[in-house]
């Protein structure tokens, strides 16, 4: 049963003319889009209490913990301290592309909502290019920092603008290329049927198990990869590199135009990781789903906020990477890696054999390009680490640590 | 599927109104005392000398080429995928040339220096 077709029906029990099906599926969709909107609102300050709240704890804080229980009311509080800031426009600002960019962020983002399936029948608009439309969606965003970036006339800004391109562009490719291979494996764009066929039947019971992690993990792992850079989180956040660039393509921006972007930002994270969970780790399946619709949005919610979680634990982690070293990464591992992926995918899903030996092939290969990603991945982690302690030796210190002797002599 | 576009379209106004709604809000809510030196940009406390809007790196644009090549051919990847069950064996084989194109074009372009950033 689809929600829609619920509402719809019970607006003609309660006595809609038949006549004005138009306005009964009109008023639908409204209720629909406006309860998920407005649910993404309230999302975005539970999202952003739980990162500071596994960010301090990382770093042995506490972390917000005044404002009503455990702290949860501190974004609310951010929120009007930030509507009651003054509206700064710079003077030499290009006004439209200055104004038009906290805009476009928000609505490239809350747009992602309409294609996400958070149980069976549960999903705003089940579209049958729900992957093509969220490419197009990711494309929005780039736009929007682009603008700010360009338009604040500032040239802290302009030097992030540089920098979406060259990061959000290059990563762009190997995220795509990842979700290509759970859609040649189904044979399908909806992110409903997606879902669907991730379901594992022991006989007639729908264990819900039959995850595309557990076929293509390689895939899923360059897809995250991407995903870190695209949502701008920090093995990747040279945008707003504070020790570089003050605060990034965002740094004209004050009151609620700041906090646009900053809702933005938090609930892209949390949406490329509700579509990691559509495409890699089963939607709303799992053990019961097909039984108790209930579990479904349940399943779905624990397993995107578990990647929400996960991708503040890198967060608070990782070091930030130097720009060559990103590009490398991209365009010299990632994208040849998924690109031979695809290919092989390809080839092994028309070989004349059974059908599990086939599963078998894929995902041996899929875990050859995970051992090269993690062996690259730690080799230059090791490398770093080894070039850290030897600048932070003591021993190499010690020439600089004696005192100044004075040379006047008097 | 045309009603399913309506679900779209709806929430694509809503989601225009919210920032907008907000932005507004907060600029009547907030106090308004302009004056020169706060509607300059932010340059760490001096003045900006020069235009901001300079000429830069010829390597941002190799850059967006290369993406623009890479992504028109992965958008033509997505129909394939979809129908990838029931191609036949010689579009098989186009399919996979084009991926195996793809591959050389991006070694061609490694070779060629255009992937160094320095």
């Amino acid at each position: 049963m689809n929600w829609s077709d619920a509402l719809i029906q019970l607006q003609y029990d309660l006595g809609a003319p038949r006549e004005l099906s138009w306005l009964v599926e009109g008023v639908t969709y409204f209720i629909g889009a406006f309860i998920l909107a407005n649910a993404a609102l309230l999302l975005a300050l539970l999202l952003i209490w739980i990162t500071r709240k596994v960010i301090s704890r990382i770093q042995d804080r506490i972390g917000p913990n005044r404002v009503g229980p455990y702290g949860l009311f501190q974004t609310v509080a951010d929120a009007l301290k930030l509507l009651s800031k003054e509206d700064i426009t710079p003077a030499s600002a290009d006004k439209v592309s200055y104004l038009l960019a906290p805009v476009l962020s928000v609505v490239g983002v809350l747009m992602t909502l309409a294609v996400i399936p958070f149980g069976p029948g549960l999903i705003g608009a089940d579209l049958n290019v729900a992957v093509l439309y969220l490419v197009a969606l990711g494309s929005l965003g780039i736009m929007a920092a682009l603008m700010a970036g360009w338009g604040s006339n500032n040239k802290y800004a302009l030097l992030a603008g540089f920098r979406v391109v060259a990061q959000l562009l290059s990563y762009e490719i190997p995220m795509v290329l990842a979700m290509l291979a759970p859609v040649l494996l189904v044979g399908t764009m909806s992110m409903q049927g997606i879902a669907e066929a991730q379901s594992l039947y022991l006989g007639p019971i729908n264990l819900g198990l039959g995850w595309f992690i557990f076929l293509l993990p390689g895939a899923f792992l360059i897809y995250l990869i991407a995903a870190l850079a695209e949502a701008e989180q920090t093995p990747f956040d040279l945008l707003e590199a504070e020790s570089e660039l003050v605060a990034g393509f965002h740094i004209e921006y004050s009151g609620m135009k700041f906090a646009m972007f900053f809702l933005a930002q938090f609930l892209n994270s949390f949406f490329l990781g509700a579509i990691a969970v559509v495409l890699f780790l089963g939607g709303w399946q799992g053990p019961l789903a097909g039984q108790v619709p209930l579990l479904g949005p349940i399943y779905f919610l624990a397993k995107t906020f578990f990647v929400y979680v996960v991708i503040q634990w890198i967060k608070g982690t990782f070091p930030r990477v130097r720009i060559d070293q990103m590009m490398q990464f991209a365009w010299k591992v990632l994208v040849p890696l998924v690109l031979a992926l695809i290919t092989a995918q390809m080839i092994i899903m028309k070989l004349p054999l059974p059908m599990w030996i086939n599963y078998l092939l894929l995902l041996a290969a899929n875990i050859a390009v995970v051992v090269v990603v993690l062996n690259i991945l730690g080799n230059y982690f090791q490398r770093e680490q080894v070039r850290s302690k030897r600048a932070f030796e003591p021993r190499s210190l010690i020439g600089t640590m004696q005192p100044v002797q004075s040379s006047s002599g008097d | 599927m045309l009603s399913q576009w309506g679900f779209v379209l709806i929430l694509s106004a809503i989601a225009v109104v919210i920032p907008v709604a907000a932005i507004v809000l907060g600029h009547f809510l907030g106090p308004r005392r302009p004056d020169p030196v706060k509607m300059d940009v932010y340059e760490s406390g001096v003045e900006t000398i020069g235009d901001t809007w300079v000429q830069f790196r010829a390597q941002y644009y190799l850059i967006g080429l290369i993406f623009l090549i890479f992504d028109v051919e992965v958008i033509f990847l997505f129909p394939i995928a979809v129908a990838y069950a029931n191609l036949s064996f010689f579009s098989i084989v186009a399919a996979v040339t084009f991926v195996l194109i793809l591959l050389l074009g991006l070694f061609l372009e490694w070779r060629k220096g255009a992937l160094e950033w320095s």
